[in-house]
Parts: C-alpha cells; sequence; structure tokens
C-alpha cells in the first residue's frame, strides 16, 4: 500500500514514534509544565529543525554541515529584522519617557541609531512586509544552500574537506555579522522586539501559542522528511552515501541531488532559527557561530542521525542538559559534553533512536517469555525489508 | 583603511616588517598545519583536538617557566629549549592515549572522528581550566628571545618571530628528514600508500599510525610552546588557530609536506599583507573566502597526492 | 552489421606511464567481445575510459557514431552504456527490488526522484530483470546479505535494467562457482542480442563459451584479435600469457 499517508507515517514502528512524539508535545509537555518551562521547551524545539535537517543530509545523505547554524541564523535574522522594524515603528506609541522618543528615529532600529546610521539601509527594506519576509526566511539560506552545495558537489569537494569547509563559512559569516554593526546590531544581534503585526509577543499567552505553533511546524517537517525519505529520492540517498560512484553510473546527476537535500535542510534549519526569534525575542551572532553549529550537530547524533522523530528528542535532551548543568555543575558541562560526543560516535553511532531499536526486540522478548512460562523464544532474526542502518562504511 | 606612504622606501619597510611579523604567525602556523598534515596525510584523520594539543604545549612551557621563577631564576636563559622539548613529549604521550583509547577505533569514519576528537578538545579545554584558571597567563620569556633587531633605521624585526621562524624551519627539516631518509618514515609512507600491503609485509601499521599521531600531536606541543613567545595563553588559546589550520592543511593538499609549507606561507602572509590596509577582520574574510574559491576550481588542494587510492 | 563502439588509437598517460597505448577497438551491435590480458594490461582502465571516470590523453571514442570522450558520465550513461564494475558494488542497505528500482532509468531528475511512483509498468520491469538474473525469489532481500555471485548477478541486472546500448562488464564471473559460471554465460548470451557487450575475464573456458569475437592486451597495446581459436594458437600470445 503506496498511498501518501502509509509513506508519511513509515510503518507501524514510525506511526507509533509519531504518535508518542505527538503526545508528548501537545499533551504531556502542556499539562505538566509551567509557563517558564513551556517557552524553553519551544526554545529547544527551535534547535530541534537543524537536526531534522541534518538526519536527511547528514544520517541519509552522508553530508556533514558543521555550518547548520549558519541557515538557522539566516533564517532567524530575517525574522527579527522585520520584528525589529515593527518595534521600531511602534516606539513611538509605546509608553516611554519623552527623552528617549527624542533620541530615537522613528522606523530606525536603535542600534542603526548607535551608529549613527540616518536611512534604513536598502538591504533592510523587504522585511517591512510580513509575507515577503517569510519568503526570504526560506529563500535567503536556500539559496545559500544551493550556491554553496552547487558549487561543492560539482567539484566533487565531499567528506571531511565540505565539513571544514561549511566550519569556515560558518565562521565567516558570524565575523560578518559581528562586523557590520549599522546593518546587523553587531555582537548584541537584534534584540528587544515586541509585537507580530500587533500582536505583543512577550504575553504569557503568547507564549503558549508560540510554543503550539513551533510543534506543529516539528511535526510538519518530520512528516515531510518521511514524505523525502520513502520516495525514490530517499533510497537514492542512502545509495549515494554508500556508493556514489555507482549512482553516477546508473546515470543519476549524484550533484544535484546532493545539493536538493542540502537545501531541504537548510531551508528546515532556516524555518527553526525564525521561530527561535519568535520563542525567545532575540538573535545574535553568538548562536550561530562555530560551536552551537556543531552542538546542532549532535543534538541530531544523540537522538539517532536515522531518525527524524529521535532528532527532536536528541535536541530536548541535550538542551535540557546544558540548561541544567549548567545551572548546578558548570564545570562539569563540558567534561559531559565531550564524553557524549565521543559515546555517540563510538558506541553509539544511531543514537538513541538505534537504542531503543535494539531494546523493544529485547523487550518483546522478555514479555514473551513471561508470558509462555519458562521458555525464552529463539532470537528472531531482525525483519530484512526494514530500512537497516549503517555499520562503519568506508566514507570520506 | 590606507595609509598613504609618504616614499616607496617606506613602504618597502612597512612591507618588510608586515613581512617578518607575518614571519612569527607562519612559524606557529606552519607548525600546527606539520602536525595536522601529518595526522590527516597519514591517516585520514581530521583531529579537532589539535588546538588543545597546542594549548597542552604552551601551559607546559608556561608551567615551566613559573617553574624557573619559583625555583630558581638563575635558569632563565636555559630553560626554554628544555621547556620546548617537554611540550613536546607532554603533547605526544596525550596524544599517543587518545589514539589508543579513541581514534583508533574510528579510522573508517573519518566524519565520526571529526566530532569525537572534538569531543576530547572539549575535556582537555574544561581540564586546562580547572588545572590553570580560565584567565590568561603568560611565560617569562628569557632575554635573548625579546626585543627586536633593526638592520637600518626603517626596519625592527622582532627578535621573537625570528626564532619562531628558526624553530619552524628546524621541525620541518627534522620531519622531513624522519619521513624520508629513516626506516621508520618509509613504514609511514608505505603504510599510507597501500595499508594492506604495508601491513603484509609485516609493517606493524597500527603501532606505525599510533606513533604518527602522536608525532603530529607533539609538533603541535612545539607550536604551543612557539606560541607563547607571541602570545599569552588561556585554554581557549588553541581553539582560535584551529579553523585556520584545517584551511591550512586543506589547501595545501593532504599528505603533502611541501603543500602544506607553501600553503601556510602563501596565507599567513596574505594575511599579514592584507591586514596593514584593510581591518583585521576584512584581511582575514578575504584570504578565506580566496582561499576557499581556489578550492574549489582545485579541490585538491595545492599539491595534489599522487596515490591511486 | 553496424559497428556500435569505435575506438582509434586511444592513449591515456598518468605521469608518463600509459596504461592505455595507441589502442584501437570496433565492435558491432549485436556482437559479444571479450577483452582478455594479463595484469596490468590496460583492461580496466579501458573501461574507464569509455565509460568516463578516466579522461583520455588523445584518441577517441566514439559510441552510436557520437564522441563520447569529453561526455560526463551521467551524460554517457544517459547516451546508453552500462558498466558493470570489478568488485560487486550494489547497494548494501537496500533491498535487491530497491536496487534494481534505483536503476531504472525513469526518475532521474531531483524532481523526478520525488515523485517517482511505483507505477506497475516499473514493478513489471523489476521483476523481468530479477528473473533474467536468477534472483526472482530474493526480491526482497538485503543486498549485503547475497552471496558474491549473486551480487555480480544483482549488479548485471542493474545494468541490464536500464537497457543500454552497450555493456561493459568487469569480470562478471569472478568468484563464481561452475553452475554460476554456466548460467552466467547463458545469460550473457541472451542479453547480447540487440546490443553490444564488452566482457572482460580471466576465465578461458568461460571466453570460449561466450565470445564471438577476443581482444587481447598487452601493455596497454593491442596485442591480438579474432576468435577464440585464432587467439589461443597466436606465436605472441602465448608468448605473453606462458613467460615474461
Amino acid at each position: 500500500m503506496d498511498t501518501v499517508y502509509s509513506r508519511a507515517l513509515g510503518g507501524k514502528t514510525g506511526a507509533a514514534g509519531l504518535i508518542v512524539l505527538c503526545a508528548l508535545l501537545f499533551l504531556v509537555f502542556p499539562l505538566t509544565l509551567d509557563n517558564f518551562r513551556l517557552n524553553l521547551m519551544a526554545k529547544y524545539l527551535s534547535y530541534s529543525f537543524v537536526a531534522i535537517g541534518l538526519v536527511l543530509c547528514w544520517g541519509y545523505g552522508g553530508i556533514l554541515s558543521l555550518g547548520q547554524g549558519l541557515f538557522w541564523g539566516f533564517g532567524g535574522y530575517c525574522m527579527a529584522a522585520f520584528l525589529k522594524l515593527e518595534a521600531a515603528r511602534n516606539i513611538a506609541r509605546e509608553a516611554g519617557t519623552d527623552q528617549i522618543r527624542a533620541l530615537t528615529t522613528v522606523g530606525l532600529p536603535d542600534f542603526m541609531d548607535w551608529n549613527q546610521i540616518t536611512q534604513l539601509p536598502y538591504i533592510w527594506y523587504p522585511f517591512r512586509s510580513f509575507p515577503i519576509t517569510i519568503i526570504m526566511v526560506f529563500l535567503v539560506p536556500t539559496l545559500l544552500a544551493y550556491i554553496i552545495g552547487l558549487a561543492m558537489f560539482k567539484r566533487r569537494v565531499i567528506g571531511v574537506y565540505f565539513a571544514l569547509i561549511t566550519q569556515a563559512l560558518c565562521w565567516l559569516m558570524e565575523i560578518l555579522f559581528v562586523t557590520r554593526q549599522g546593518w546587523t546590531g553587531g555582537i548584541n544581534g537584534i534584540t528587544d522586539l515586541r509585537t507580530c503585526l500587533g500582536w505583543d509577543i512577550r504575553t504569557k499567552s503568547a507564549m503558549v501559542t508560540l510554543y503550539f505553533v513551533t510543534c506543529i511546524c516539528v511535526v510538519g517537517c518530520v512528516v515531510l522528511g518521511r514524505l523525502i525519505l520513502a520516495s525514490k529520492l530517499g533510497r537514492l540517498l542512502i545509495a549515494l552515501r554508500d556508493g556514489e560512484d555507482r549512482v553516477r553510473f546508473s546515470g543519476y546527476s549524484v550533484a544535484n541531488q546532493k545539493t536538493f537535500i542540502f537545501c531541504v535542510a537548510a531551508a528546515i534549519s532556516a524555518l527553526g532559527g525564525a521561530l527561535f526569534v519568535f520563542n525567545v525575542g532575540f538573535m545574535s551572532p553568538k548562536l550561530v557561530s562555530i560551536e552551537p553549529s556543531i552542538y546542532m550537530v549532535i543534538f541530531c547524533a544523540v537522538g539517532g542521525r536515522y531518525s527524524l522523530v529521535g532528532a527532536v528528542y536528541g535536541a530536548i535532551l541535550v538542551n535540557y542538559g546544558k540548561t541544567y548543568f549548567s545551572e548546578q555543575f558548570p564545570n562539569l558541562w563540558y567534561y559531559f559534553m565531550g564524553a557524549v560526543f565521543i559515546l555517540v560516535t563510538r558506541f553509539f553511532p544511531r543514537g538513541l533512536a538505534g537504542i531503543v531499536e535494539d531494546i523493544i526486540p529485547w523487550v518483546q522478548r522478555r514479555i514473551a517469555a513471561r508470558l509462555v512460562r519458562g521458555r525464552v523464544p529463539a532470537k528472531r532474526p531482525a525483519p530484512v525489508t526494514r530500512l537497516a542502518v549503517e555499520e562503519p562504511v568506508s566514507g570520506s | 583603511m590606507y595609509m598613504l606612504a609618504t616614499s616607496w622606501a617606506d613602504l618597502k619597510a612597512i612591507l618588510i616588517m608586515q613581512g617578518f611579523a607575518g614571519f612569527g604567525l607562519f612559524g606557529v602556523f606552519l607548525l600546527m598545519a606539520l602536525g595536522l598534515a601529518i595526522i590527516f596525510g597519514q591517516m585520514r584523520v581530521i583531529n579537532m583536538a589539535h588546538g588543545e594539543f597546542l594549548t597542552l604545549g604552551a601551559y607546559t612551557t608556561v608551567w615551566c617557566s613559573h617553574f624557573v621563577d619559583h625555583h630558581g631564576p638563575w635558569m632563565l636563559p636555559y630553560y626554554y629549549p628544555v621547556a620546548i622539548v617537554l611540550a613536546f613529549f607532554v603533547a605526544a604521550i596525550v596524544g599517543y592515549f587518545v589514539e589508543i583509547l579513541l581514534v583508533k577505533y574510528l579510522y573508517l569514519r573519518p566524519l565520526d572522528t571529526l566530532l569525537a576528537t572534538w569531543g576530547v578538545s572539549l575535556i582537555i579545554q574544561q581540564a586546562l581550566r580547572s588545572i590553570f584558571g580560565a584567565r590568561e597567563d603568560s611565560a617569562t620569556l628569557p632575554d635573548w628571545l625579546m626585543g627586536s633587531w633593526s638592520p637600518t633605521d626603517a626596519i625592527d624585526i622582532p627578535k621573537n618571530a625570528v626564532y619562531l621562524l628558526g624553530i619552524a624551519l628546524a621541525m620541518l627539516l627534522l620531519v622531513y628528514i624522519l619521513l624520508y631518509r629513516s626506516k621508520w618514515g618509509l613504514s609511514v609512507r608505505a603504510t599510507v600508500q597501500n595499508r594492506e600491503m604495508a601491513g603484509a609485509v609485516g609493517i606493524n601499521t597500527k603501532w606505525t599510525d599510533r606513533m604518527t599521531f602522536a608525532l603530529g600531536c607533539g609538533i603541535a606541543g612545539i607550536a604551543g610552546a612557539a606560541f607563547t613567545t607571541i602570545g599569552s595563553v588561556s585554554p581557549q588559546a588553541g581553539s582560535l588557530y584551529i579553523v585556520d589550520t584545517f584551511i591550512v592543511v586543506v589547501f595545501g593538499g593532504a599528505g603533502s609536506i611541501l603543500g602544506t609549507v607553501l600553503s601556510a606561507f602563501g596565507i599567513a602572509q596574505a594575511q599579514s599583507i592584507l591586514e596593514f590596509f584593510l581591518s583585521g577582520v576584512l584581511a582575514k574574510i578575504f584570504v578565506l573566502l580566496g582561499v576557499i574559491v581556489i578550492l574549489m576550481f582545485r579541490p585538491q588542494g595545492l599539491i595534489a597526492s599522487k596515490v591511486r587510492r | 552489421m553496424a559497428t556500435a563502439l569505435a575506438i582509434e588509437g586511444l592513449t591515456v598517460s598518468f605521469d608518463g606511464f600509459k596504461a592505455v597505448d595507441n589502442f584501437s577497438l570496433s565492435v558491432d551491435e549485436g556482437e559479444l567481445r571479450v577483452v582478455i590480458g594479463p595484469n596490468g594490461a590496460g583492461k580496466t582502465t579501458l573501461l574507464d575510459l569509455i565509460c568516463g571516470k578516466t579522461r583520455r590523453t588523445s584518441g577517441t571514442i566514439r559510441f552510436k557514431d557520437r564522441d563520447i570522450s569529453r561526455m560526463s558520465e551521467e551524460n554517457i550513461v544517459d547516451h546508453g552504456v552500462g558498466r558493470k564494475f570489478q568488485t560487486p558494488s550494489v547497494y548494501p542497505k537496500l533491498t535487491v527490488f530497491q536496487n534494481l528500482e534505483i536503476s531504472f532509468p525513469k526518475g532521474r531528475g531531483v524532481w523526478g526522484s520525488l515523485f517517482f511512483r511505483h507505477s506497475p509498468d516499473v514493478t513489471a520491469r523489476v521483476k523481468e530483470v530479477a528473473a533474467e538474473v536468477h534472483l526472482e525469489q530474493k526480491l526482497h532481500t538485503m543486498a549485503e546479505h547475497l552471496s558474491h555471485g549473486q551480487k555480480q548477478w544483482l549488479e548485471i541486472g542493474m545494468v541490464l535494467i536500464a537497457d543500454p546500448q552497450l555493456m561493459l562488464l568487469d569480470e562478471p564471473v569472478a568468484g563464481m562457482s561452475a553452475r554460476e559460471r554456466q548460467q552466467t554465460a547463458d545469460l550473457l548470451q541472451r542479453i547480447c542480442v540487440g546490443r553490444s557487450v564488452v566482457v572482460i575475464e580471466h576465465d578461458m573456458n568461460f571466453v570460449k563459451q561466450i565470445a564471438h569475437k577476443v581482444t587481447v592486451m598487452h601493455q596497454g597495446k593491442l596485442l591480438a584479435e579474432g576468435s577464440m581459436d585464432e587467439v589461443q594458437n597466436n606465436q605472441k600470445v602465448i608468448e605473453v600469457y606462458l613467460g615474461h
């Protein structure tokens, strides 16, 4: 049965995983967490988009990008630009002293004032309109990914080389954004965002609404990822990852396939960045530099680089760990993180999803043994039609 | 920010000074890149913790300097060469253990090695932070390393830059002799070119890999010792250089010592000279972009390895 | 009979070493040509040159009267050339069915593969090819679980399903049992109807069974050409094979 539904749900286990995730996101968390923590959860979920994108382009496509922060950040900055312009326009109407009103130019973000910029730079013009901003959020990162991807993949730059170049590009972006203070708010980023189309995004009820919007987008991206993976393109990606030459000799333009999935990952990341800005209220270059970009890879690795649903859990868990550990045991945090990096590559390459996949048959056998009273059934051979997961493969 | 040189002689003097100032940076770059190139060329392993080995070497030197300060200031003029040797061994030994415990399991998965060694770098950084504190520290340098040398009135060449370059070139020569003139170097090159065959003729490829990794890390340690002459040390000192080092190695062509040297020289010089005309940050951006664009046209780097894999 | 593949004066040199030296070859439509020669003779390099994996230094390669020596690999495949590699390169983490399906020539572009549907004719063709290569019972087996011989067949099937006019097979029976070799010989004789097949092989019995014509390569050059009998009685060939 090859309907859209079955592909999106991903079979029995896939559907179960998706249902559990939805239950957690839409029922358990809203009912058990207070507003503050719900908002934190929304922040974690904003990061999970990058992890979802990485499952597609890294787990299945074999393309490791250490610079996903670049796309996430661009999406965020685009949205922040719009929200900042709106805040600047409304500043005159906000309650505040006359002194403040005298110092600021209506319609111009404050950091431009501080940098003696008196007119809105042309680059900011598109962000005066909400629909265009939405388009830019997706267009700019995707275009960037397209250029980078095509340039690299057509020249057969792959593996570690590609990863290092994405890292360098991400670093470049951070430098650019920090130095163009007048345009981007410099090292502080774009802050003090207040309303979106008149709706105050800082109120408690707004935060809850935004949480649910984020959840819907997360699930949407997971389903989109499933659809892509279930298509012929998905199988091609696996084939590509394992044998690029062979795919080329089957008549496929490998560069195009890779660029496509890289662009998809970029677009999904950009969405995450934009949602982050809504949920947290600012965007800064520190969030998009090398270190956060590597963390985003770890979200994906911890959750399971072959599991879209796992990526979401990975993002939540690692971020939660970071918040908790950094408060309680700040010194231990780096040791712990280092250990996570090592564990996830050396011992658990399939991440938590892999552990779950291994545990479920074990649990099933134990339960069956209990029921049959005393006879442990022989280990059932793994179902052969399942998309099997990667063993160490020579790749570079 | 363009400065109008008042005369051609002035400009020449400035360029030479910038060039030599660049030599100091070049020396550190070269040593880092050398170590990384050896590891990457030999084992296709990207060691994200390479910067931390620099920091280890630097802290070893700083520790030596403090030891000298407290226990025998008479040792001041002599301790530095000892510190270099010590830095090498400390870094090499740590590298040895990293290889045994982690890297050797990940040879067929270079992308995973990248992530795993990043984890190692976090751990080493935090360990250094716990031991030495998060603030910057520096080594007391002997007199013969400080100051500058003025061949003419207009030119002022910093001494440490010259010594740094000297150390770097000496290491380069040493590595060259080791790799191309010794039995061990032969087994290293054999393993790089045809691992199976090398194993089949009795070369202990695992041991070769281990030693190579340790050597690469040791050289980074020396870079750290050298680094103390041009800057102060903090737990993050090495990580500032790491992206540059990778770019240098990738640009030079993996597995080619000559390529690494050319690449390190080219990039460091380009950056230094551009820094004079543009702001430091813009210079870096342009150099980086230039390198990436060149890499797109020539992905194998400056000097491609002629190995048919 | 029309000439399908025409190679003239083909040379490729790596740093001065000529892997293929002034080599010429002409294969007709419907012909099964076997290329033999000692190791290092340049046979695999010849296939690399034809399918675009390596660029020639000089000479021409014409297929169906078009110069393919400067086309990219995927364009050459599009043009009707299919290649089986020396070591079986199937996709280990996909099933036999999926391996064949991916090799199906429809839906090669990004959007094409995204929206590619399991239409009944694709499924039918996959099953048809699977039956040809004796793998119809193993359609849902993961390719990595196949035996070596079965992997070879799968790869032949993956080349076949694209319906190429020229098939390049590099050591198709290496590692196969005697019975499997017989089956492969029958298979090759079936599939060379309506297309040209160039095979590299070392098993002389197998070559005798399938070859219409044999070409002998040595040190990158053409040593001898003719029917299997002619070649086996050729003095130069005997020298090369029996002693250096």
